[in-house]
C-alpha cells in the first residue's frame, strides 16, 4: 500500500501513536505502582502518591517531551525550506550553540536552574540575531550565505563549549554533558511549549502552499507571486524562536529536527500541508518515546534523551529510506 | 475572488508587454541600451544573441526579477509594479534556464506549483487545476508521467516538466529562457508548435533560442542582442538575415532556402 496516497490515514495513525506514546509515558516509571496497578488506583483515588506522581511528574514531563519533539520537527522543516538544503536542522544556524555557551557558563557560575534557562534563551536569541545580521549585512541574503554564516557561528560556539567543558569543575561536568545531549529532568510546566506548538501547527499549515513554492527556489516563488523576503524572514524568526524555546527548556536534543521531516516526506510526499501536521506528531512521538526509554531502561539512572532519539530514530529512518528506494 | 481566466480581468489591450528605454547592465557593463519593444497579443517574439549578450538578463528584467537600470516595463497596459504580485503572476510567467529540485516530489506536484497564483490562500487545488496540469503535461508529451519521481527523469524530461509547470500557470505573456536546452529535435519542434497554438488563442511568448532557422520559421518578430548595448527589433524577415547573424555571432552564416523555408547554416 502506498501511504502517500492516503495522507489522512497517516495523520490518523500518527494521532493514535501520539496518544499511545503519551499514555505509556504516564503509566511507566521507576517510582510508584506498576503500570498495571496504576490506573485502577488512580481512578478510585485510593493512592494519593500515585496521583501525585502522575499529575506532577510524569504528565508534565511527557507533555514537555511531546511539545519539544513537535517543535523541533517543525523547526527542521522550516530550516530545510529556508536553506533549501535537506541536511539543515534546527541547530544549523547556531541557535543551540549560542544557547549552550550561555547555559554552560551559567552552570559553571553555579547559578540556579531558572537562571540557566534564562541564560540559554538569551544565548539562543543572540546567536540568531548575530547570524541574521552578519548574513544580511551586504544585502545578499542567499541560502548559501545564511548557511555558511550559521555554520561558522555554530563552529565558534562549539569551540567555546569545548573550552568551558575542559575548564569546568569536574563535579559540574556531568550536568553540563547531560544538558548538551538534552535532558528533560530540568523541564517544568509544559504549558508554554504546548501553546507555541498549538500556534505553530495551524500557522504552518496556512503558510504551507507558499512553502511548497519556496522549496522550488526563490526565483520560482517570486515569479509565482509569493512575497519571498517576508516569508523567508518569517521562517527564520519562527524556526529560531521555536528552537530557542526547546533548547531553553531541555537542552539540545539532536536528530529529531533533521530526520523527522525526511521520514515524513518519505511517507506522505513533499506537500507541506501534509508534512507540517505529520512532522509535528511524529517528532512528538519520537521524543516522548525516547524520554520514556531514557528514564526506564537503566532506572533509577537516567540516560540523555538526545542519545535515545538517535538510537530509536536511526534504524527507523534507515528502514524507511531503504523501502522508499526499493519501491521506486 | 475565485479562479478565473486572467484575460477576463484585462480589458482588450493588444500590447501585452511593453519596454520603454530599458537598460540592462551587469557589473557596470551595458549589455542592452534603451531597449524599446512591444509584444502584441497573439505573437511569438524570439530572442537571439551570443552567450553573455544579456538574453537571460533581459528576460529577467521583463519579468520584474531585477529592476531595469533605466526605463520602465508595462504589463497589460499598466506599469509592471502597479499590479499586485498575484495579478502579475496571472499575467506573466518565466521559464528560467535552470530549475531546482532539492526535495523529492512527483511530476504532478511540480506542475501543480504553477497553479499557485490561481488559488486563494486557503484553497486546495481543485479538479480544474489538476485538469490544467494534466493538459500542460500532455502538451509537453508527458502524459502518464504524473506520479513519476522527479529524480527518475532524464534532463530533457525535467526540462519539459518545468515547461509544463509554466504552461499550467497559464499566463498571458510567457517568457521562455532557452526552452530547447536538452530537448531532442522532435520535442524542440513540438515546443515551438505549442507556442504557435498559444498565439492563435491570443497569448504571446518571448523565447530565447540558438537555432536561427527555427526562430525564423516559428516567430513573428525577433529581438537580436549584440551584447555591447546594440539591439535590433523587427519582423523576422527583416531582422533574421545572414548578415545580421554573421554580425552578432562572429561566424559566417549563409542562408539557403529548402521547400520554401529559410535555413541558416554556419560555414
Amino acid at each position: 500500500m502506498r501511504l502517500d496516497r492516503r495522507p489522512g490515514l497517516v495523520i490518523l495513525l500518527l494521532v493514535l501513536g501520539a496518544l499511545l506514546a503519551l499514555l505509556a509515558a504516564i503509566s511507566v516509571g521507576s517510582a510508584g505502582p506498576s503500570a498495571g496497578d496504576l490506573w485502577p488506583r488512580l481512578i478510585d483515588g485510593s493512592d494519593p502518591l500515585a496521583s501525585t506522581i502522575v499529575m506532577q511528574l510524569r504528565l508534565p514531563r511527557a507533555l514537555t517531551a511531546f511539545a519539544v519533539g513537535g517543535l523541533l520537527a517543525l523547526a527542521g522543516v522550516a530550516m530545510q525550506v529556508l536553506l533549501r538544503n535537506p541536511l539543515a536542522d534546527p541547530y544549523v544556524l547556531g541557535v543551540s550553540g549560542g544557547a549552550s555557551v550561555a547555559a554552560l557558563s551559567a552552570m559553571l557560575a553555579g547559578l540556579s536552574a531558572v537562571a540557566v534557562q534564562s541564560a540559554a534563551f538569551g544565548g539562543a536569541l543572540s546567536a540568531t540575531v548575530l547570524v541574521f545580521g552578519l548574513a544580511h549585512g551586504q544585502g545578499g541574503w542567499t541560502p548559501t550565505r545564511l548557511l555558511l554564516t550559521g555554520v561558522v557561528v555554530a563552529a565558534g560556539a562549539g569551540a567555546m563549549v569545548s573550552l568551558l567543558l575542559a575548564a569546568g569543575d569536574p563535579t559540574a561536568l556531568r550536568g553540563m554533558v547531560y544538558w548538551l545531549m538534552g535532558d528533560l529532568s530540568w523541564a517544568g510546566s509544559p504549558v508554554w511549549l504546548l501553546l507555541i506548538l498549538a500556534i505553530a501547527v495551524p500557522a504552518g499549515i496556512v503558510a504551507a502552499r507558499p512553502l511548497n513554492v519556496l522549496a522550488r527556489g526563490d526565483v520560482q516563488a517570486q515569479l509565482l507571486g509569493v512575497a519571498v523576503a517576508p516569508l523567508r524572514i518569517g521562517l527564520f524568526i519562527c524556526s529560531s524562536l521555536m528552537t530557542a524555546a526547546t533548547v531553553t527548556t531541555v537542552g539540545a536534543i539532536g536528530f529529531v529536527g533533521l530526520v523527522v521531516p525526511h521520514l515524513i516526506r518519505l511517507v506522505v510526499g513533499s506537500d507541506h500541508r501534509r508534512v507540517i501536521p505529520a512532522a509535528a506528531l511524529a517528532g512528538g512521538i519520537l521524543v516522548t518515546t525516547a524520554d520514556l526509554l531514557a528514564r526506564t531502561v537503566l532506572a533509577p539512572r537516567q540516560l540523555p534523551v538526545g542519545a535515545l532519539t538517535a538510537l530509536v530514530g536511526v534504524p527507523l529512518f534507515l528502514v524507511l529510506l531503504r523501502r522508499a528506494h526499493t519501491s521506486t | 475572488m475565485a479562479t478565473h481566466a486572467p484575460s477576463a480581468l484585462t480589458p482588450a489591450v493588444s500590447v501585452l508587454l511593453q519596454a520603454s528605454g530599458v537598460d540592462v547592465t551587469v557589473a557596470g557593463r551595458s549589455l542592452v541600451a534603451g531597449l524599446c519593444l512591444e509584444v502584441m497579443a497573439g505573437e511569438v517574439v524570439c530572442l537571439l544573441g551570443p552567450n553573455g549578450a544579456g538574453k537571460s538578463l533581459t528576460l529577467h528584467t521583463l519579468a520584474g526579477l531585477r529592476p531595469p537600470a533605466n526605463g520602465h516595463v508595462q504589463l497589460c497596459g499598466r506599469p509592471f509594479f502597479d499590479w499586485s504580485r498575484r495579478e502579475r503572476a496571472l499575467r506573466l510567467g518565466l521559464l528560467t534556464q535552470v530549475s531546482e529540485d532539492p526535495f523529492p516530489g512527483t511530476v504532478m506536484e511540480a506542475v501543480l506549483i504553477g497553479r499557485h497564483p490561481h488559488l486563494d490562500s486557503w484553497q486546495w487545488e481543485s479538479g480544474a487545476d489538476r485538469e490544467a496540469a494534466r493538459q500542460a503535461l500532455a502538451d509537453c508529451d508527458l502524459s502518464g508521467f504524473e506520479s513519476r519521481e522527479l529524480s527518475t527523469l532524464s534532463g530533457g524530461e525535467r526540462r519539459r516538466v518545468a515547461l509544463a509547470a509554466v504552461l499550467a500557470q497559464d499566463p498571458d505573456v510567457l517568457l521562455l529562457d532557452e526552452p530547447q536546452n536538452h530537448l531532442d529535435p522532435r520535442h524542440q519542434l513540438a515546443v515551438l508548435r505549442l507556442l504557435r497554438t498559444r498565439a492563435e488563442a491570443g497569448r504571446s511568448t518571448v523565447v530565447s533560442l540558438h537555432d536561427a532557422s527555427l526562430a525564423a520559421r516559428f516567430s513573428d518578430r525577433a529581438l537580436l542582442l549584440h551584447g555591447d548595448g546594440r539591439w535590433a527589433f523587427g519582423p523576422v524577415s527583416e531582422t533574421i538575415t545572414s548578415t545580421a547573424l554573421s554580425d552578432i555571432y562572429g561566424v559566417r552564416v549563409s542562408e539557403v532556402e529548402i521547400a520554401g523555408r529559410r535555413h541558416f547554416i554556419n560555414d
